[in-house]
């Protein structure tokens, strides 16, 4: 895997280490539904952290509150010591940089070759030259498994291949942070292998931050370094995947963990 | 009653400039209708009343009134203000116009039809709002409204000749004009009808070039 297209360790000595990620007292409502009901948790840079939890608990809210791709009723989201909510659209943009996100649907655009799906924010929003963000580009595609597909139209590509070009072109931004929205939950199962193989090397390769959300319990006791088990908007329980996964303390957590494993 | 072929070749000079005017009004009204139309279209997703509401009001007026009337208003009411065009540059403007508000509830449509996914993925990437119009939901949105934009201009295609009513001589104009003057209508009709069939396929076939070549 060539290393030189992420940021890793090594190569990038002036990255924050500590807490990246905070969320104090969001809340979240849909109509008279409160999804999210005054949550704190906090990140640490580099950490794999793993939202589990049952259908309609706020795990996917969250990552969207992160895109800022939803609003927090109230309450405050901190990335880097800067503000996401509240803040002015302008200096959300600012924040939104260091943030990447896979998504369930891949949402590729399909009006564009897979190249230009991974070249095109890197040009547009960092200012990269062409050739640099082809170079990156192909870099990341080849990291993928995709070298040959430059050109292929995302409709051309199994679900795995359009997810794994997806991971490819939210990498290309070099966020510090990767959000994982149910990124295996639309493909056939043959192909979930391939992408979550993917998903482990770059957490074992590279220093990226990753919130996930899953339903693939070995893939989260694998590469996560803490286990966040949601219920009703709210955390509760938390720790490292060894206790969470083989003892839960939680009535709801044991419940849950039943029924899906 | 007699099929003259000497008429057929009388009338066909004339046919010619008519033609030539039909497609002129058409292919000038239809990317009138075009542009405008996305103009409209983009104008009312502006997040303020301010501007939705006059252009909803105004297309909405247009769109609501005939397009004979619009013809007459442009043609005999603006000079009146001092404000002339020849009476082409009028009837294309207003068959422009006119098509406009319907246009732009084709593009409405075809914006609304981008997945939400599509705007989550711009938004995740950080492009600019009009990098996302541009670079994404455009182009998604234009290529879904090709075909419906396609029976827009076929139905343009069809109203062409209400121009004559602003002395415009297209096609029914000069088959007209050639009628009264030779008592001969049967030939030029049939001349002209078939010119219709031809032109509404052809433009039917470029339409649908159009969309291959935009096909992701």
């Amino acid at each position: 895997m060539p290393t030189d297209t992420l940021p890793n360790p090594e190569k990038s000595p002036g990255r924050s280490t500590g807490e990246l990620i905070r969320l104090e007292q969001v809340t979240k409502r849909f109509g008279d539904n409160t999804v999210l009901d005054h949550l704190d948790f906090s990140v640490d840079a580099g950490k794999h952290v793993t939202l589990i939890g049952p259908s309609g608990s706020g795990k996917t809210t969250i990552l969207r509150l992160l895109m800022t791709l939803l609003k927090p009723d109230e309450g405050t989201i901190t990335v880097d010591g800067r503000k996401l909510f509240p803040a002015t659209e302008k200096e959300r943009r600012e924040v939104r940089k260091q943030i990447g996100m896979v998504f369930q649907q891949f949402n590729l655009f399909p009006n564009m070759s897979v190249l230009r799906n991974i070249t095109e924010a890197p040009v547009t929003v960092l200012g990269m030259s062409k050739d640099e963000a082809v170079e990156r580009a192909k870099g990341l595609l080849d990291m993928v498994g995709l070298a040959d597909k430059c050109d292929a139209r995302p409709a051309q590509l199994s679900g795995g291949q359009q997810q794994r070009v997806a991971i490819a072109r939210a990498l290309a931004m070099r966020p510090k942070v990767l959000l994982l929205d149910e990124v295996t939950s639309a493909l056939d199962p043959e192909l979930v292998a391939g992408v979550l193989d993917l998903l482990r090397e770059i957490a074992r390769t590279t220093d990226i931050t990753m919130l996930c959300v899953t339903h693939e319990m070995n893939f989260a006791r694998d590469i996560s370094d803490q286990v966040l088990m949601f219920d009703a908007g709210r955390v509760i329980e938390t720790g490292p995947p060894e206790k969470i996964f083989n003892e839960p303390e939680n009535d709801r957590t044991r419940e849950f963990l039943s029924a899906v494993l | 009653m007699e099929w003259d072929w000497s008429a057929v070749s009388d009338f066909m000079p004339h046919f010619w400039d008519g033609l030539l005017v039909t497609l002129q009004i058409l292919v000038l009204g239809s990317l009138l209708s075009f542009v405008l139309g996305l103009v409209w279209a983009l104008l009312m997703r502006v997040p303020s009343r301010w501007v939705t509401w006059p252009v909803g009001a105004v297309t909405e007026f247009v769109r609501n009134t005939p397009l004979l009337v619009q013809l007459f208003f442009l043609f005999y009411v603006l000079p009146e203000w001092n404000v002339t065009f020849s009476a082409l540059t009028t009837g294309v403007v207003a068959i422009g116009l006119h098509y406009s508000t319907y246009t732009m509830q084709v593009y409405r449509a075809g914006i609304e039809a981008v997945p939400v996914g599509q705007w989550e993925a711009a938004t995740a990437l950080n492009l600019p709002v009009r990098r996302t119009w541009t670079a994404v939901v455009l182009p998604q949105a234009i290529r879904r409204v090709i075909p419906a934009l396609g029976n827009y201009v076929i139905s343009m295609l069809k109203d062409t000749p209400l121009l004559m009513a602003i002395t415009v001589l297209e096609m029914l104009g000069e088959a007209r004009l050639f009628s009264q003057q030779n008592f001969q209508f049967t030939e030029p009709l049939t001349v002209i009808g078939v010119a219709f069939v031809i032109v509404s396929y052809l433009a039917s076939l470029a339409l649908r070039a159009l969309e291959r070549r935009l096909a992701h």
